[in-house]
């Protein structure tokens, strides 16, 4: 095969799910009803933020002068600081997302990226600059980033069994957003968070689960096996292991609950057969007003 | 044939098999079922768990057990394992199957072909040839000795033909039928448990071609001997033919009852005693009772001997004498009547008065001796009797003679015009010799009857010789003047003897043939059973006859036969046992005779006798691996059920798709179209009348009716509903039409108690009669008294005209009058409460309660209303405008009624007064 052939195969896998990512995201953010994204604090903006007695050392072409002609003293108007906000997103790519346990739900992967991307939608619309870690995308506004970001998200290259968060390219004092099954090994997951919480990064965790993850209606004799099947547990009863495999992935849970809370991270579950538009207004939310 | 704990094997070393269960046991112990693999992100959080039970490892008992079971099942089955297997060494060679088909089979047949049965398997089993002859029914002499060989399979299937006869084996028959045997063969000969003289002789006739084998029946013949009549009451002897213990049998008597209709009318216990082959008993019946008797019979025994029909020997006949002197102070013998007092008591039930007492006891027979004159009452009640089949019987005297009787005209009562004073032959003032008798012609019915030489007549009445006289004369004297003649009145006839009834006039009222004459006549019964000398000249065709298993049967088209004949008869092929008919009497030829003795047989001991308690041989193999196929079945579903994939849907299909090939058909769906229908909507509801244009129109009209009310009320109903009273749930509808017609049927009584419970329960029915045209309420129209029929059983209260200030007057429209095809003001509903009182100012009495179950009129409503598919007006109302006035009004009557069926009595609630009173300009 040529090149040039390989190449457009590739770019054809890349771009089948991209209209429908975008467009599914689009029509998701369309359910946000984006409000001004001003800081809360005086700044360089565009909006009135308040007036202030004008103070000594501020420039004569400062002073509004259609509030200071109403009074003896003389008024400075403030604008709202509408600085933009560069936000990482991290997307777990691994095997271990690509599972559905109904044909009529979406993989959880899927529902990951169309919630990233759907924020993505948000916060550029916002004026923010998203970036995706681990694929090198630095964060960027406008609306080719979130072309990149589509194709990115796409990119459906060889992956590991069980994702671990990326923090390379993290900002000092910049926001993230992870999404992830966090099904693998939690030692990474500390790690990158803590790291984070250096830095200064504040953000939200997506824990995205299959309702049959959450249950786990099995019985009789089994061979459990991940998706690459690298990774395979046989029981005998599997009915007996219910308890205790919901106990375990309790535990997970609160270990994530409690590492976001300690880091001052948001934590959210969210099941691949629950509305999207719920867990992408909680994620609007926690990246909106996370201060 | 291997035969363990009484099951037998034809394939008995498979069960060698048996021996490898314990090696499936460990080889099944040693694999655990299969798992299932499952693609699951989440097993990163299961690595490490163990599991907390290892038994799983391995199938569990049950399974095994259950598998084990099942393999041991084919193993049993395919060794083909027999119950009750039959040891004994088949024989080989033709088989003769002899069954004597007697009455006394018929009550164990079933049993007895069952025996056949078994041993027409042998026979196939052995390809052996089999012949079955019943000895009362033996194969045309003309075949001699040639048996009807066939195989044994061609036998079954006729097996089912073969049926026992209500007659005895006749012997000579019998016995000449084995003497023309030939071949040899092996004989198994189904007695019925009966000695005769003939069996030994059979018997031996049967050893002459090889073995003999004898079946019986353990249970013991019974019969029942004729009913005799002795001493007043009814005599009854029970037959058993092996004496032993107590044994107590119960007899019935049945006959028709007034009514025409077929029931016990007599019922007793007889007690065979210890050792006693025979047991009687006498029934005193009232006559009345005893007349109807037809038959008697041993309860719960199927076989032509344990019935004995009843002929006139039972029935004792009423005959009332009326004699014309009594007040002669005269000596006995003298008596008019005292001949036939003597002649007829011993078999008959005489009546004593006067003529107008005596027919209210409706007797069979009025002996008139010597009366010349009955008022024109009595005869007007003797003729009315004589047509209902009375025998009336005169004899002339000289009051007769003396009187004008008859002497003119015929009279009603007389079966011949009479000369007028008789004549005297042969006395001291006449010239000649008494009379004797002619011999009797044969249209007689005394035909056939010796005349004896003493009889002489020196005094008669003479009759006059019209042309019908020949045709009357049934005895003459012997130069042709009539002794006794007859006219037939209705189903009744009128015998005049020309004579006395003592013996002044002649000598017969003193011979036996005056008594033989009476019998013949029906005036009395013979006391027993005929003789050939009595039946002499008579011919008999049978009505009845009775079966082997005692069932009676209409006779058909059998054949008559001579009295003399039957006298002597015993049941056989020609004459079967039965009731025969003769011109006025009927005699019952019985299975058993007054004098047949019921013999058990006696075989010699080199015979092997069985009973007829046969166990038939079980094959056992379709059972054992049908119950293999279970085990498996259930195996299936447990392994699926140990594995978790029970409940799977491709699981849950495939055990349905199981189930339904193990118990085949489903449960039956309920229909519920009909209640959805019917309940979707309101609906109206036409009661099916049956009358197809009828029940038409009502559809028509319901429809029409219920458009009206969706265009101009919130009452949106469904297309009306044909309802079928007897099988439709009545609840569904909150209103029913019901058009009467004259020639509908009535509804069963469960139809009727759910019209009762539906009125009961706030339905209401409108009973439409159609003919207020011509007919006004209550009136004898026939559609009024069907209407009457009809609502007999309906739970109706009481009735009043609408009052004028009636609900329906107003519950949507303000009407007066409620038209439909007609006008007609007369239309009926619950009657208010006695106690409702009108208010002073209130137009209206305060009935706040109920809606009327039904309302009754005659206005033909549906035509009214009726409109067809396409909306238009199906049928014509009045003339003109008004016509189409009252088509309106009629639509509004509709309207309101059904207003009135859904709101109940809203509109009567007294706070619309105001309103109500506004509209009405007061």
């Amino acid at each position: 095969m040529s090149i040039a052939a390989d190449l457009r195969a590739n770019a054809e896998v890349v771009a089948a799910p991209l209209p429908a990512l975008l467009a599914d995201a689009q029509h998701l953010a369309q359910s946000v009803l984006l409000g001004a994204h001003g800081r809360r604090r005086a700044g360089m903006g565009d909006e009135f933020w308040q007036y202030r007695p004008a103070l000594p050392g501020d420039e004569a072409r400062m002073i509004d002068w259609r509030r200071s002609g109403r009074s003896d003293a003389h008024f400075v108007q403030e604008k709202e600081w509408q600085a933009a906000q560069s936000v990482l997103l991290w997307v777990d790519g691994a095997r271990s997302m690509d599972f559905a346990s109904d044909k009529a739900l979406p993989t959880k992967a899927a529902r990951a990226r169309l919630l990233a991307m759907a924020v993505a939608i948000l916060l550029v619309r916002g004026g923010e600059r998203v970036g995706l870690s681990g694929v090198g995308l630095p964060p960027r506004s406008g609306p080719v980033q979130l072309l990149r970001l589509a194709v990115a998200l796409s990119d459906v290259s060889e992956a590991p069994e069980y994702g671990a968060p990326e923090t390379r390219g993290m900002l000092p004092r910049s926001r993230a957003l992870f999404v992830s099954d966090f099904l693998g090994d939690p030692a990474p997951v500390t790690a990158a968070l803590t790291k984070a919480a250096d830095r200064g990064v504040k953000g939200a965790i997506l824990h995205v689960l299959d309702p049959q993850e959450e249950a786990f209606p099995f019985d009789g004799r089994t061979i459990f096996e991940s998706m690459g099947g690298s990774v395979r547990h046989e029981t005998l009863k599997a009915g007996d292991l219910r308890d205790r495999y919901l106990h375990r992935l309790a535990e997970r849970k609160a270990l994530l609950s409690d590492l976001a809370r300690a880091t001052g991270w948001q934590y959210h579950c969210h099941h691949t057969g629950q509305s999207a538009a719920s867990a992408l207004l909680w994620l609007f939310g926690a990246l909106e007003h996370d201060h | 044939m291997f035969t363990l704990a009484g099951i037998g094997f034809t394939a008995p070393w498979l069960l060698l098999g048996l021996a490898a269960l314990p090696i499936l046991w460990i080889l099944l112990r040693a694999v655990p079922p299969a798992p299932i693999r499952r693609r699951f992100p989440g097993v990163a959080l299961l690595l490490g768990l163990k599991d907390a039970d290892q038994q799983s490892d391995k199938t569990p008992w049950w399974l095994l057990l259950l598998r084990t079971l099942a393999v041991a099942a084919v193993i049993l089955g395919f060794a083909g394992p027999v119950l009750n297997p039959d040891d004994r060494q088949p024989g080989t060679g033709p088989m003769l199957v002899a069954v004597d088909g007697t009455w006394a089979d018929a009550r164990d047949w079933p049993r007895r072909l069952d025996r056949i049965g078994v041993a027409l398997d042998e026979a196939s089993r052995g390809g052996r040839a089999v012949a079955i002859v019943t000895l009362t029914d033996l194969p045309p002499p003309d075949q001699g000795g040639d048996l009807p060989f066939q195989a044994a399979d061609a036998w079954a299937t006729r097996l089912a033909n073969l049926t026992p006869r209500p007659w005895p084996v006749a012997a000579s028959a019998v016995l000449e039928w084995a003497d023309s045997l030939a071949g040899g063969f092996e004989t198994l000969w189904l007695s019925d448990g009966l000695d005769h003289p003939w069996r030994a002789d059979v018997l031996a006739a049967f050893e002459a071609h090889g073995p003999v084998r004898v079946f019986e029946s353990p249970r013991p013949v019974l019969a029942l001997r004729p009913a005799r009549f002795e001493d007043g009451a009814i005599a009854l002897s029970a037959l058993r033919a092996v004496a032993g213990a107590d044994q107590p049998v119960e007899v019935s008597g049945y006959g028709l009852d007034p009514n025409g209709v077929e029931r016990e009318l007599a019922r007793a216990t007889m007690t065979f005693g210890v050792d006693e082959t025979m047991t009687d008993i006498a029934l005193s019946l009232p006559p009345e009772l005893r007349n109807r008797i037809t038959r008697f019979q041993l309860d719960g025994i199927r076989s032509a001997g344990a019935v004995t029909l009843t002929d006139d020997g039972l029935k004792r006949r009423e005959v009332a004498l009326i004699s014309g002197r009594d007040d002669r102070e005269a000596l006995q013998l003298l008596s008019p009547t005292h001949y036939l007092e003597r002649a007829l008591a011993p078999t008959a039930d005489l009546i004593d008065g006067s003529l107008d007492e005596v027919l209210l006891a409706n007797p069979d027979v009025i002996v008139l001796a010597d009366v010349a004159t009955v008022t024109e009452d009595e005869q007007a009640a003797i003729e009315i009797w004589l047509d209902k089949g009375g025998l009336l019987l005169r004899f002339a005297g000289p009051r007769i003679a003396a009187s004008d009787l008859s002497r003119d005209t015929e009279d009603p009562l007389m079966p011949v015009r009479l000369r007028a004073g008789g004549r005297t032959v042969g006395g001291a003032m006449s010239w000649g010799e008494p009379k004797g008798l002619r011999a009797f012609a044969q249209s007689s019915p005394f035909f056939g009857l010796p005349v004896p030489e003493d009889v002489t007549v020196s005094a008669q009445v003479m009759a006059q010789p019209d042309p019908d006289l020949a045709d009357r004369v049934i005895a003459a004297l012997s130069d042709g003047t009539p002794l006794v003649t007859r006219k037939r009145v209705g189903q009744g006839q009128v015998v005049l003897f020309h004579v006395t009834a003592n013996a002044e006039w002649s000598t017969l009222p003193l011979s036996g043939l005056f008594v033989q004459m009476l019998e013949r006549l029906a005036v009395s019964t013979r006391p027993a059973r005929a003789t050939a000398g009595d039946l002499t000249g008579t011919i008999w065709t049978p009505d009845v006859v009775l079966t082997a298993f005692g069932q009676i049967e209409d006779a058909g088209t059998l054949s008559g036969i001579a009295g003399a004949a039957l006298a002597e008869a015993r049941p056989s092929l020609e004459t079967p046992p039965g009731l025969y008919a003769g011109e006025d009497r009927r005699i019952a030829l019985n299975v058993v005779a007054d004098d047949t003795v019921l013999t058990p047989t006696v075989w010699p001991a080199r015979i092997p006798v069985e009973g007829l308690a046969v166990a038939r041989e079980t094959a056992l193999k379709g059972g054992l691996l049908s119950l293999a196929l279970g085990l498996l079945g259930l195996d299936v579903l447990a392994a699926l059920w140990l594995a978790g994939r029970l409940f799977g849907a491709r699981t849950a299909i495939g055990a349905i798709l199981l189930a339904a090939m193990i118990a085949p058909g489903g449960a039956d769906a309920q229909d519920d179209s009909f209640a959805i229908r019917a309940t979707r909507d309101v609906v109206l509801g036409h009661v099916i009348t049956g009358d197809t244009a009828l029940d038409d129109v009502a559809a028509a009209g319901l429809r029409g009716l219920s458009e009206t009310l969706f265009t101009r009320t919130s009452i949106e109903p469904a297309a009306p509903i044909a309802v079928n009273l007897e099988t439709d749930e009545l609840s569904f509808f909150p209103f029913l039409y019901w058009p009467v017609t004259p020639d509908q049927p009535i509804p069963s009584q469960e139809a009727y108690g759910r019209l009762n419970t539906y009125l009961r329960g706030g339905g209401m029915i409108l009973f439409d009669t159609r003919d207020a045209d011509v007919a006004a309420f209550g009136s004898v129209s026939p559609n009024g008294r069907k209407l009457q029929q009809l609502a007999q059983p309906l739970d109706i209260p009481p009735l009043e005209p609408v009052p004028g200030d009636h609900v329906l007057t107003r519950t949507f429209y303000l009407l007066q009058d409620f038209p439909g095809r007609h006008a007609s003001r007369d239309v009926w509903v619950e009657a208010a409460p006695a106690d409702a009182q009108a208010v002073d100012g209130m137009p209206f009495r305060n009935l706040n309660d109920n809606v009327t179950p039904v309302v009754i009129g005659g206005n033909d409503w549906a035509a009214a209303w009726a409109v067809d598919e396409s909306g238009n007006r199906m049928f014509p109302v009045g003339r003109g405008f008004a016509g189409e006035r009252q088509r309106e009004i009629a639509l509004r009557f509709g309207v309101n009624l059904i207003m009135h069926v859904l709101t109940g009595n809203y509109k009567s609630d007294q706070v619309h007064v105001p309103a109500l009173l506004d509209r009405l300009g007061q």
